[in-house]
């Protein structure tokens, strides 16, 4: 998005309900009035968007002013006087409200967003219960999309507050959702009404996490989920990734940003879980897969100047990213590392090591992962997943799923003690945690591969790669040079390794149109489909905004800090699976398990 | 002013000057202040509906820094009883043009656009006919400004200002949040005027005239001619030019039919005056504005029909992103006809009208904020109508 | 149909492959083929650099971009108040029982299709009509007639 530079100097003098206020030029009524703790309800408003002003039920009342601005929209300007709750306001918000609930199936009991909702929070503060106008529900002939592992679109929920739309446009350049039609049909829409597994929808979530009401949800397991726990013929394993830990708790009522690790362990226990794994110890297992990966590829192409290498080589952790390649930029699949992501190595092992290790029939291992990702759910359901001869990851749940699953046990989850994992596949690093936050994996993987090339720790302060932690605003480039290195990797003695961290499809694509044109030539880049990376994720509690982002993003480093282990590869589970089991990086058996190809799918 | 008839103006319709694109040539020759202030004398409000004094929308937009500015001609005609700007482009494409060649002159743009509603597309081989004709005396003039026709196809909300920018653009036509204007942001993002079709006519017969000739017509608020798009319920439908601020019942008799009992003003989106008001209504910016459309009715109209029709209209087009309106127009349409049916109340009506004036302040554009015009002027004055 | 993929191509040299092209390329479209079809319009998202699902949104927005498969001659007659009044149903009627559809069908030779559609702009000459581009006012039931035979008459490509 573009932004014309703001003169910051110019202050603005208004007065709202009688306080004088003064702001900087361009600030918005609404966010004025918030800077003076007057909240104004809203519902198209997301501090992560442009604004719409199409809802319309911030508006506010101006003296001298016969309409009703919508404070959204709307700049200050010297003198306005306003008033966010008068007579009139109030009258023709509740209109709004009534409005929007005389097109909604209001069924809340029925709803998955019940209690959540922002029409509903809006519906109950305004007292609404006498229903002012005539129910049009009945005329609509609204339907529910689900034919979608991922992501549920009901219709009949939407209050066309277009936060998908603009959230599918402006973050992640996707627009698999737009406007169509006009008028009293007007509806939010894919192309040609097609379901969203038919088009170009990357399950990304992002839209989930922005819509305010039940319109667009998970498709939720959590009773497929009970049902297994409460099968005594199954053996239910849960893995849990690296950004759960640092957003859990915000959907239990604790504050944002506290690391909640070992009280999730606890309540997972607590459910009924029969081990509880960590999906941090297969991103350690990730990073030796993907660095030696790195490696071979730098080799063939420096060593033995071999055409047909693919760089640069790109991270393949994220689902959203992948299907985003593959609908998007389909010649660029060879570039993506053949590694399966942290979550479906996982799933290959608990049915292959795990069980062997455990003495269990693989087909009573139960696998669950709890993801902060929606992506993840179709992930687990792509066919190329089954490499275990079973279904590698049975159930995905989001962040938002567990904390429902802890709510309906019952469990004080601030109240309880502090967990370990269970071993073996729970021991991590930090270098696996910081897979959550943007630009993770490449500092995870920098660590490990500079380490093992050089036989010296990476050149940063306290292990901290900072050049290549993520931002929101653009993409992240860095150039690491290699020196001194050891014998063996002789070719690659004063290489100036050049890295590039992209987060929210947006940039992504930017990024990659960059590499197709010519313009950045790259080793190795790191993309996390979610802004700010998986901390941002479409499965994570709501609301996600930047603010939230970024105390997530500081818990997961302040993880990272805490933990014994930096670096993957001295995760002592990680020798002991290459000893017992994997034998070698990119072994027989690792190609079998952790590596995987994907296709092409249409563009449009 | 007369007594007896209504005053037949010429200004608009009438013929061309002797040589081809003689007052734009001329109008060239002066400065830009002098032009400005010529319109500023003469007290031209924009044709459209809204009003707005043109002088100070050209102003603005001269005003306002950046080297890319547009002029926009809205002939996106579509609402419903108006018909003029068919007529005009049809009998006086030239006088368009030019009025549209000196706003270039005076803003600094050299590119202007005419939104033509879909639906007169088969206008378009004759006005490329004048249009080439235009630019050939341009550039015999030396005028750097060119005029592109775009066509829209079938959205009467195109007709809004920032929602003809988006569908220019290539979107869907969904009015912009104001500010910011169009002076400083109008099609690309750039400093943009955008006037009614007669609006350009005006400022072209202004030049020709000088202000003082054009003051002459009409009355302080409302200065010049109108062209007025008369249908419905009368003898002579068709298209007049007449001076503004003229009182109803004056038009009435001669345009009616002898048993007029309302008269829409301003199409859909204006408002209806019953027989009893026909005396004390003045059409202008004083009383009643209008972009032309004048429907007459006469006693064997159902007033519950017309506004159903109205209704059916707005609840169709508009373009259903607010709430106000997308919903508002639906509940009217629903509300009128459970009344109707008895399965509400006839006080129902009460709500339905509270609901039209939330709707008039807090739509998002133009078009969601009128219909409370004619919902309520028509539920008002002919409830019994509405009830049984 | 014939293949929408080299017309794209053409109209998009015309009109070029910014968004603002938008318009024209599918109204060019409409022109020829009378809709636009799925894969006209991803062949219009593909050559635009647009998402399919926008330019589903503009389409769908104007009354005048089908999605739907239409007649050679599709005809709009004007429902909005004026021509209402001045009989509008009836001109339906006649049309109808000529054409043998309802409003909203399409002949089963795909010649026709009849539709309504709001305010032509012809309110003092009312009941009007579109067909195609071709306005027809002061329509009566037997100029009705007389319009369709013609447009019967015509031999179709």
């Amino acid at each position: 998005m573009k932004t014309e530079p703001q003169v910051m100097d110019k202050k603005m003098n208004l007065t709202i309900d009688g306080i004088n206020v003064t702001v900087d030029e361009g600030t918005t009524i609404l966010e004025a009035a918030r800077n003076l703790n007057i909240h104004i309800p809203t519902l198209c408003y997301h501090e992560d968007l442009c604004v719409a002003g199409n809802c319309r039920v911030c508006v506010v009342e101006q003296e001298k002013v016969r309409n009703l601005p919508a404070s959204c929209a709307t700049p200050v300007s010297e003198g306005m006087v306003i008033h966010t709750n008068s007579m009139k306001v109030r009258m023709a918000r509740k209109h709004i409200v009534e409005l929007l609930l005389s097109e909604h199936n209001a069924d809340c009991t029925k709803c998955y967003k019940n209690g959540l909702c922002e029409l509903q929070g809006l519906a109950s503060q305004m007292l609404t219960g006498d229903h002012l106008f005539l129910d049009l529900v009945p005329d609509k002939k609204y339907t529910i999309d689900m034919f979608n592992t991922a992501i549920i679109k009901d219709d009949s929920r939407c209050i066309r507050c277009q936060r998908c739309v603009r959230t599918c446009e402006e973050l992640q350049s996707v627009s698999a959702l737009g406007v169509a039609f006009k008028g009293n049909k007007m509806k939010i829409s894919t192309f040609f009404e097609h379901s969203l597994f038919e088009v170009v929808c990357t399950n990304c979530g992002q839209c989930v996490n922005r819509c305010p009401t039940g319109a667009l949800i998970e498709r939720n397991y959590i009773d497929q989920v009970w049902d297994a726990i409460y099968d005594p013929n199954k053996h239910v394993v849960v893995q849990t990734a690296p950004a759960v830990r640092v957003a859990l708790g915000e959907a239990l009522g604790m504050a944002t940003g506290k690391i909640v690790t070992g009280k999730m362990v606890a309540a997972l226990r607590r459910l009924g879980f029969n081990s509880v794994l960590d999906t941090d110890f297969t991103a350690d297992l990730t990073i030796i897969e993907e660095g030696h990966e790195l490696l071979t590829r730098l080799k063939r192409a420096l060593v033995d100047k071999d055409p047909t290498v693919s760089l640069p080589m790109a991270t393949s952790c994220s689902p959203g990213w992948i299907k985003f390649i593959e609908h998007t930029f389909p010649e660029y699949l060879p570039n993506l590392s053949t590694c399966k992501s942290p979550q479906q190595m996982f799933g290959a092992l608990a049915k292959t090591y795990y069980a062997q290790k455990r003495k269990l029939d693989p087909k009573n291992i139960v696998s669950v992962s709890i993801m902060p990702c929606t992506a993840k759910k179709f992930e687990a359901n792509r066919p190329e997943m089954r490499s275990s001869g079973y279904k590698d990851v049975d159930y995905v749940l989001t962040t938002r799923e567990l904390g429902i699953m802890i709510k309906q046990a019952g469990l004080d989850f601030e109240a309880l003690p502090e967990e370990k994992y269970d071993s073996f596949m729970g021991t991590s690093s930090g270098a696996a945690v910081i897979f959550g936050s943007t630009g993770g994996v490449m500092e995870a993987a920098l660590r490990t591969a500079y380490e093992l090339v050089t036989g010296r720790v990476v050149p940063f302060d306290g292990l901290n790669i900072v050049p290549v932690r993520g931002t929101e605003d653009e993409v992240r480039e860095a150039t690491i040079k290699i020196e001194n290195v050891k014998p063996e990797w002789s070719f690659l003695e004063g290489v100036e390794l050049k890295c590039a961290v992209a987060n929210g499809l947006a940039h992504a694509k930017t990024l990659m149109q960059n590499v197709r044109d010519g313009k950045a030539t790259y080793h190795f880049i790191e993309v996390m489909a979610c802004p700010g990376g998986c901390l941002g994720g479409g499965g994570q509690p709501i609301p996600t905004n930047k603010e939230i982002r970024t105390k997530r993003k500081m818990a997961i480093y302040e993880e990272d800090m805490g933990m014994p282990i930096r670096k993957s590869h001295e995760n002592p589970e990680i020798a002991e699976i290459y000893k017992e089991f994997l034998e070698k990086p990119l072994g027989h058996k690792s190609h079998e398990l952790l590596h995987t190809h994907y296709t092409p799918r249409k563009r449009y | 002013m007369s007594e007896q008839t209504l005053k037949r103006v010429d200004l608009i319709f009438g013929e061309y000057s002797n040589e081809k694109y003689k007052v734009l040539a001329s109008t060239l020759e002066r400065t830009n202040e002098d032009i400005l202030q010529d319109l500023l004398e003469s007290g031209l409000r924009g044709r459209g509906g809204a009003g707005f004094p043109t002088s100070m929308k050209w102003k603005f937009t001269a005003e306002t820094p950046g080297d890319e500015k547009y002029v926009v001609c809205n002939a996106d005609e579509g609402e419903p009883g108006t018909f003029k700007d068919r007529e005009i482009l049809y009998r006086v494409p030239r006088k368009v043009f030019s009025g549209m060649a000196i706003c270039g002159k005076v803003i600094g743009a050299k590119k202007g656009y005419m939104y033509l509603r879909g639906e007169y597309k088969f206008m378009v081989p004759e006005l490329m006919r004048e249009l080439d004709s235009y630019h050939e005396h341009a550039k015999q003039l030396g005028l750097d400004f060119t005029i592109e026709i775009r066509m829209g196809s079938g959205a009467y909300i195109c007709g809004e200002e920032s929602a003809l920018f988006e569908s220019m653009e290539g979107g869907r036509g969904e009015p912009r949040n104001k500010p910011p204007y169009p002076t400083t942001s109008g099609f690309m993002k750039k400093p943009t005027v955008i006037n009614n079709v007669e609006t350009f006519v005006n400022v072209l017969m202004i030049m020709r005239l000088g202000p003082d000739q054009y003051k002459k017509l009409g009355t302080t608020d409302s200065r010049g001619s109108k062209v007025f798009s008369v249908s419905g319920d009368t003898p002579i439908p068709g298209i007049y030019e007449l001076e503004l601020g003229m009182p109803l019942d004056r038009f009435v008799d001669e345009f009616g039919d002898g048993d007029t009992k309302a008269v829409q003003v301003g199409g859909a989106s204006g408002f209806c005056v019953p027989r009893k008001k026909f005396k004390d209504t003045v059409i202008g910016f004083e009383g009643v504005p209008t972009g032309g459309s004048m429907m007459i009715f006469n006693s064997s109209r159902s007033m519950y029909n017309v506004l159903h029709n109205y209704l059916e209209f707005f609840e169709e087009e508009s373009c259903g992103q607010c709430t106000p309106c997308r919903v508002g127009c639906q509940q009217l349409l629903k509300g009128i006809v459970a009344v109707k049916k008895g399965e509400k109340k006839a006080l129902y009506l009460d709500q339905l009208m509270k609901l039209s004036e939330s709707m008039k302040i807090t739509a998002k554009c133009g078009l969601g904020q009128s219909v409370a015009n004619s919902f309520s002027s028509i539920v008002n004055n002919f409830k019994e109508e509405m009830i049984y | 149909m014939t293949d929408c993929k080299s017309f794209v191509q053409e109209l998009a040299d015309k009109y070029g492959r910014e968004k603002a092209s938008l318009l024209p390329i599918l109204q060019g479209v409409v022109a020829r083929n009378n809709y636009l079809s799925d894969t006209c319009m991803t062949d219009i998202a593909k050559e635009l650099d647009l998402s399919a699902a926008q330019v589903f949104g503009t389409a769908t927005f104007y009354s005048f971009l089908d999605t739907q498969p239409r007649g050679k001659y599709v005809i709009r007659v004007c429902k909005t108040i004026t021509c209402d009044m001045h009989g509008k149903k009836t001109i339906i009627q006649s049309l109808e029982d000529m054409l043998k559809i309802k409003v909203g069908e399409t002949t089963p030779d795909k010649k026709f299709t009849l539709l309504e559609t709001n305010c032509l702009g012809w309110c003092h000459e009312g009941p009007a009509m579109l067909i195609n581009d071709t306005p027809y006012s002061g329509l009566t039931t037997e100029k009705v007639h007389d319009i369709i035979s013609e447009y019967h008459s015509k031999k179709s490509l």
